[in-house]
């Protein structure tokens, strides 16, 4: 057999898998959220029908500031644990990527354990305030559920790229006389950079399209995947659900996109 | 000389560091101990027990064997799909191959749930092929196949697939044989670390699952947002506490291979 025909064959599978459950369930996606009672103006309801737009606010918002805090968190314990060797940081390490592969409807239930009914924090400020605090249903438990699963991922790709980091041009700033902060500042911060910007996105990706923390939590939280779902079984508003889940998926592309071209490398989000 | 500031600076991190660790494993432990728990309201003083764990197997038993069967059926097909396609994609290089890897990878940037939307679109005619796990199974292949793919390829552009192919071929092997024998055999970590992901993966897929289930083809994360809200909290609990079970030996074995790379790498 020819070597080319033989490349040709392993390629044949892939071809078909990927055409019959991914390409072609994506285009009729999209041409059934094209024909509605909206027509294709179901994709354009997206932005400009009140119920819609503010769910994306809502959604979009809630994105950005898990991204940002994540990032936060992510950067100060990576950069500390890659820059300080000590008894047990294997083992904390290993605290703050386990939760990598928790399926979203595990993390919404954490978040219940914390600040549920029953919850820890309830049982902790109960004595202390005199009240229960229970927030796990509220949009501060699903923002603590996506903090739950960005950290984790965030915290890897920080960690990877401060291991990566040139220490001799923190040595020549420090020679040069910049204190911690400016070193921080002038120095790292910069380099980190391609990071931040590949694990911002998976971290904004991942929380767009978050369904299953959602599904567990939000009782009457309006976030786009959670409308998506009511749109399909309850309202059987198929057309719209349809034309919600292309703009979902489009904004959540989108942005890996945009990260890489400005990163370089490849990003992807999962879960 | 370490000064009282660094020391400050450095106890404030690890303080930090660690707070950020119990928020991360604390309601994990806690779901532990209520699975095993006569009462939760009361606290581990009312007794342990393993009764709700047994009635989590009595409930969802054929969830959990359900989850192993996709998820294995996911494993097999994508080594079937997923190595000749690496290798194919690796040796061809080019914009083609670019474009391909591209379009295979977008499953990990498209919800889930817009999958699964799709996927209901399409053949949700076909009510044989509905009504199976196979639909589920079809999902789960999409979602972890460019897993397998970028693990095996990864391999393949660390080590000099080139080479090893062409003085195969030069003793007069056909493709077949070198794929075989050659190839197959050099990919091995990037085989293993791309099929612990992948059962890792389906084992806890929700997302598509839970919009291409029908009520006899419940997998074991269908079952826990099930138990989640219709059962007590010590069932829940016990209910997660055997997919840890299940999970934790993955993420372990991952981790070591991990580890076992970067040695390697440092090496090198």
């Amino acid at each position: 057999m020819p070597f080319n025909t033989f490349i040709r064959l392993c390629l044949l599978p892939l071809a078909m898998v990927v055409v019959a459950f991914f390409l072609l369930p994506m285009v009729r996606l999209v041409i059934v959220g094209g024909s509605g009672d909206l027509g294709v103006g179901a994709y354009a309801a997206i932005l400009f029908e009140p119920r819609f737009r503010a769910t994306l606010i809502n959604t979009v918002m809630l994105a950005v500031a898990t991204t940002a805090s994540s990032l936060l968190i992510a950067t100060v314990a990576g950069l500390f644990l890659q820059r300080h060797r000590f008894p047990g940081r294997a083992l904390l390490v290993a605290m703050l990527t386990f939760p990598l592969a928790f399926p979203g409807v595990v993390v919404g239930f954490m978040i219940i354990l914390l600040a549920g009914r029953q919850g820890l924090i309830g049982s902790i400020t109960l004595p202390l305030f005199g009240e229960k605090w229970v927030f796990a249903y509220s949009i501060q438990g699903l923002f603590l559920g996506y903090l739950y699963f960005s950290i984790p991922r965030v915290i890897l790709t920080i960690m990877a790229a401060v291991e990566k980091l040139d220490l001799s041009l923190e040595e020549a700033a420090r020679a040069l006389g910049a204190g911690p902060w400016a070193v921080h500042r002038d120095v790292i911060l910069p380099a980190l950079r391609p990071a931040f910007v590949a694990s911002g996105a998976i971290a904004f990706a991942t929380a767009m399209g978050a369904f299953g923390t959602a599904f567990t939590l939000a009782t009457n939280i309006n976030v786009l995947p959670m409308l998506i779902y009511t749109e399909f079984t309850l309202s059987a508003n198929i057309a719209m659900a349809a034309a919600l889940s292309v703009g979902l998926g489009l904004v959540a592309w989108a942005a890996l996109a945009l990260a890489r071209s400005f990163s370089g490398g490849t990003v992807a989000a999962a879960g | 000389m370490i000064s009282i500031r660094d020391r400050l600076i450095f106890t404030g991190q690890l303080l930090f560091t660690l707070l950020v660790a119990a928020f991360l494993i604390v309601p994990a432990i806690l779901s532990m101990l209520a699975g095993v728990t006569v009462n939760y309201f009361q606290g581990i003083r009312s007794g342990v027990t393993l009764q709700w764990v047994i009635q989590v197997w009595e409930l969802y038993a054929d969830t959990i064997a359900r989850s192993f069967v996709i998820a294995l059926s996911a494993l097999t097909v994508t080594l079937i799909v997923g190595i000749p396609a690496a290798y194919a994609l690796h040796v061809r290089g080019g914009r083609l191959s670019r474009v391909v890897e591209e379009i295979i990878t977008l499953p990990l940037a498209v919800p889930g749930l817009a999958i699964a939307l799709g996927l209901l679109l399409t053949y949700g005619g076909f009510s044989d092929f509905r009504r199976s796990w196979l639909l589920i199974l079809a999902g789960h292949v999409v979602f972890t196949l460019p897993f397998m793919v970028r693990s095996v390829m990864a391999v393949f552009a660390a080590i000099d697939v080139k080479t090893l192919d062409e003085s195969a071929s030069s003793l007069g092997a056909s493709p077949w044989r070198r794929f075989l024998d050659v190839i197959v055999p050099n990919a091995r970590p990037g085989i293993l670390a791309g099929s612990l992901m992948v059962v890792t993966l389906s084992l806890g897929e929700f997302n598509l699952t839970w919009m291409l289930h029908t009520p006899l083809t419940k997998t074991l994360p269908v079952g826990l947002a099930d138990s989640y809200a219709s059962m007590r909290l010590e069932v829940a609990s016990a209910y997660t506490l055997v997919f840890f079970v299940m999970i934790i030996p993955l993420l372990v074995a991952m981790q070591i291979f991990a580890d076992h790379k970067r040695r390697q790498g440092a090496g090198r």
